[in-house]
């Protein structure tokens, strides 16, 4: 078991190098420079060229991704051109709270979605079921970008009872409470997708179960309904909506580049965006690695969950 | 199994009760909260670009002069007056004896000669606290001296008439030295000047704080403080204003002016020194024909891409100099008026009818206001005159790659757009013969006359402001008549106050200056 824990996590270095070439590789193809970026209508060759010297990026890319390298292994990931700041701080400080909004997130759709699927496959074809899935159906199918400019308009602009945007409030605010309550609208939106896909899955996951000859066994012992649902057969359905989740919590951490932009939310998903547009090669690939080597994370800590629940399932 | 539901339910309520109990946190008073379009790359003056920056180091930092409140014209600030040498190659300036910075330093001769040396000199200590992009405004000045305690000369190699309004703008502003030389790399982020407000915080992503300088020279602001914060969605921005989040919103997309039109906001408007505008290629093609340029100027419905495209945050412009330059514009020029017919008679007299162009559009851009829907409308106008225009879209970044080395070869009408500080900028960067691309100029079209080279030259080493405003009247003139662009529009900025916020004024620079506002 440990043995396969460190295999997994030596297995994230291959995986996180081969992504900083990709995304060197990108970035160096894609046209325009950071000079370019920063000078705007005064970007002459002449000023490009004096501009990029003293940013170092004179240099060919191959130069350029060998350095990055080399300082990286002494814990160096650069200087951010756009922010003027070292790339380490930056993005600690912004991951920290996306890992806010997305644990946020996660922690609801999970909660709603094994319930909401629970629920459902109890009372499967009833009409709360229908509703239900109608309902997932609609949260799957909408834009999370909308929903949320939807929810701020109707919380914020018209009932003004959630802020619209940021994580704090600008004077006085810096608590808990502060924080939740900016934390709501966000949250809500980007756990709608997910919520539904877990829903669906477990729906089905225990449709499965409940079908199966231990569960005819336990109700014709005279276990108790929800003892049957929770303790029998939903144990039985987690085995195979845990990865599920895992991947939803991947998809909860790319969801957090538009909900964080709509938001306002300081979070890595907006910094990356703007890195991009102004392309800052040190930012992106700090917030790269921190991002995939965060969804490699999760994968391996749904798959030890897994394994866990499941002992047949090979870890 | 009602325990879950009831736990899942009790966790989004709690939620929900937490909120409502806690009514909305008004902006309180004394503090002026700025919703701003980005996070501000730095707070060093010499080293940022973006307007967005100069709103907030305007209340920070002053310049030795300043612009005129609602002008494009120079008064003094830091310098109480300056002299100019008979050649225009020698300007010494009186400063100020009584100001400090921030860190209670005092501001004097050596102060500025630190700052200019800093920028220009790639052997001072603190020249690695750059890069300075826009160090060039200063590329004439070949020394800086501190001749006494209170007095400064900058030697240029060349009459330079720009340079006072240089001067004004951001790149001129004075930063403490000793200040700079603690902070180093940091300063950036811990700035210290001279002006209305002092730096207290920046929290990244969330604000930056500055608080009132009770010792201000021009006397203390009203504001207690004042907090920029960093709202990149527009419509984001929108919301916040609406409930009542942020106090004043400075570029309020077209779509939105309406929803601050009364309701107790109040809607400013301010046209600025800025032109939106079509770069022909008078080198090959239709364009190297004056006819077809003009022919392009006639055909073009510059009223409707201001009215409904714009939604009036912008006027039709007349020619290369934008209005809010005041003192430099002629007056006796009117835009082209939008003439269909005409511009087919130039055609057909040119022998161009049915040409087929290739029009450069980006899809946004500093300056660039709405560039995708403008690129659609023209090409629907000048379809109406029989042209067949091909769009090529691209992203900022790539169309300023294509764009900035010349059109040859590749398109004959781009979109272009530039804000700028002073008449000489645009036209001396983009119409000069000796501007072309190959030059390191910005001259995508190749446009070339002698008389308008002439008279640029002539304007530039002038150093009496009625004889640059004569030459630059005549340029105006030729520029207009030859058409090396389709002249479309200058940008009106635009912002919104709340109903608590009083004396907010827009300025033709563009910058926000916050020292008067009140706020009940």
């Amino acid at each position: 078991m440990h043995l396969y824990v460190l295999k997994r996590l030596l297995a994230i270095v291959p995986i996180l190098i081969g992504l900083t070439v990709i995304v060197f590789a990108i970035m160096a193809l894609i046209p325009g420079d950071p000079a370019t970026a920063i000078l705007g209508s005064y970007a002459t060759p002449e000023n490009v060229e004096k501009l990029n010297r003293s940013l170092g990026l004179d240099k060919s890319v191959f130069e350029q991704y060998f350095i990055w390298l080399g300082n990286l292994l002494q814990g160096d990931l650069g200087r951010s051109y756009s922010l003027n700041r070292p790339v380490l701080d930056e993005v600690l400080e912004r991951f920290s709270a996306t890992l806010i909004l997305a644990g946020a997130a996660l922690l609801l759709c999970t909660v709603w979605g094994l319930l909401i699927g629970i629920w459902t496959a109890a009372r499967q074809y009833g009409w709360t079921d229908k509703i239900l899935t109608f309902v997932v159906l609609i949260g799957i199918s909408v834009p999370s970008f909308w929903l949320g400019l939807l929810l701020i308009l109707l919380f914020s602009v018209q009932w003004r009872v959630l802020p619209a945007s940021g994580m704090f409030a600008i004077y006085g605010g810096g608590d808990l409470p502060d924080l939740l309550r900016h934390l709501i609208l966000p949250a809500v939106t980007l756990s709608v997708v997910a919520t539904g896909v877990i829903a669906r899955l477990t729906r089905s996951a225990m449709l499965e179960v409940l079908r199966q000859d231990f569960v005819r066994t336990a109700r014709a012992k005279g276990v108790p309904e929800s003892s049957v649902l929770y303790r029998h057969a939903f144990k039985a359905a987690l085995v195979s909506v845990i990865p599920v989740i895992g991947i939803q919590a991947g998809f909860v951490l790319g969801g957090a580049v538009y909900i964080e932009t709509v938001f306002q939310w300081p979070g890595v998903g907006r910094m990356l965006v703007q890195a991009i547009s102004t392309r800052d090669i040190l930012l992106v690939q700090g917030g790269v690695v921190v991002v995939a080597g965060s969804y490699v994370l999760f994968n391996l800590l749904a798959d030890l969950a897994q394994s866990w629940l499941d002992p047949r399932v090979k870890t | 199994m009602g325990y879950l539901y009831k736990s899942g339910l009790g966790l989004s309520l709690a939620a929900v009760a937490f909120a409502a109990q806690a009514a909305m946190a008004q902006t309180p008073p004394g503090v002026l909260v700025v919703g701003q379009i980005a996070e501000p790359k730095s707070l060093d003056p010499a080293a940022v670009t973006a307007v967005n920056d100069f709103r907030i180091l305007m209340n920070v930092y002053d310049g030795l002069v300043r612009y005129k409140d609602g002008t494009l014209e120079v008064e003094p600030a830091l310098a109480e007056s300056w002299t100019i040498s008979e050649d225009g190659t020698e300007y010494t300036f009186d400063l100020r004896g009584d100001v400090s910075f921030h860190d209670g330093t005092p501001f004097n001769a050596e102060a500025v000669e630190f700052n200019f040396d800093r920028m220009l000199d790639e052997t001072h200590p603190f020249h690695d606290t750059g890069p300075f992009p826009l160090s060039f405004f200063f590329s004439a000045v070949e020394d800086v001296e501190a001749v006494d305690g209170d007095t400064v000369k900058f030697k240029l190699n060349a009459p330079y008439a720009p340079f006072l309004s240089n001067l004004a703008y951001p790149t001129g502003l004075i930063v403490s030295p000793e200040a700079m030389k603690s902070s180093g790399k940091e300063f950036g982020r811990n700035p210290v000047g001279t002006g209305p407000f002092k730096f207290a915080e920046w929290e990244s992503n969330a604000k930056v704080v500055v608080t009132r300088n009770e010792a201000y020279w021009d006397g203390a602001p009203a504001l207690e403080a004042v907090v920029f914060r960093p709202i990149t969605d527009a419509n984001t921005r929108v919301a916040e204003m609406l409930s009542g989040g942020i106090d004043v919103m400075v570029e309020i997309p077209p779509d939105s002016v309406a929803s601050f039109d009364g309701n107790g906001f109040t809607l400013l408007e301010q046209a600025g020194p800025h032109l939106w505008f079509l770069i022909l290629n008078a080198k090959e093609g239709p364009f190297a024909d004056k006819r077809v340029r003009q022919a392009i100027n006639y055909a073009i419905d510059k009223k409707t891409l201001v009215e409904n495209i714009l939604q009036g945050t912008a006027e039709v412009a007349s020619g290369p100099t934008p209005p809010a330059f005041s003192w430099a514009y002629n007056e006796a020029l009117q835009p082209y008026p939008y003439d269909p017919a005409k511009a087919m008679a130039l055609l057909k007299e040119a022998g161009h009818e049915g040409a087929e162009l290739v029009f450069y559009v980006t899809e946004g851009g500093s300056g660039m206001l709405d560039p995708v829907p403008m690129g659609t409308a023209i090409q629907a106008d000048l379809a109406k005159i029989g042209l067949s225009v091909k769009i090529e879209t691209y992203e900022w970044n790539t169309f300023l790659g294509k764009v900035n080395p010349g059109l040859e070869g590749k398109a004959d009408m781009a979109q272009m757009a530039w804000m700028t500080n002073d008449p000489d900028t645009l036209p001396y960067l983009a119409l000069r013969t000796g501007a072309w691309p190959d030059a390191g100029g910005f001259n995508s079209g190749y446009y070339s006359n002698p008389e308008v080279d002439k008279l640029l030259e002539a304007a530039r080493s002038a150093t009496d402001q009625t004889e640059r405003a004569t030459l630059y009247r005549q340029m105006q003139e030729i520029v207009y008549e030859d058409a090396p662009w389709a002249f479309i529009a200058n940008w009106k900025q635009n912002a919104a106050t709340a109903e608590q916020v009083s004396g907010f004024k827009l300025q033709p620079s563009f910058f926000l200056l916050l020292k008067d506002v009140t706020k009940g």
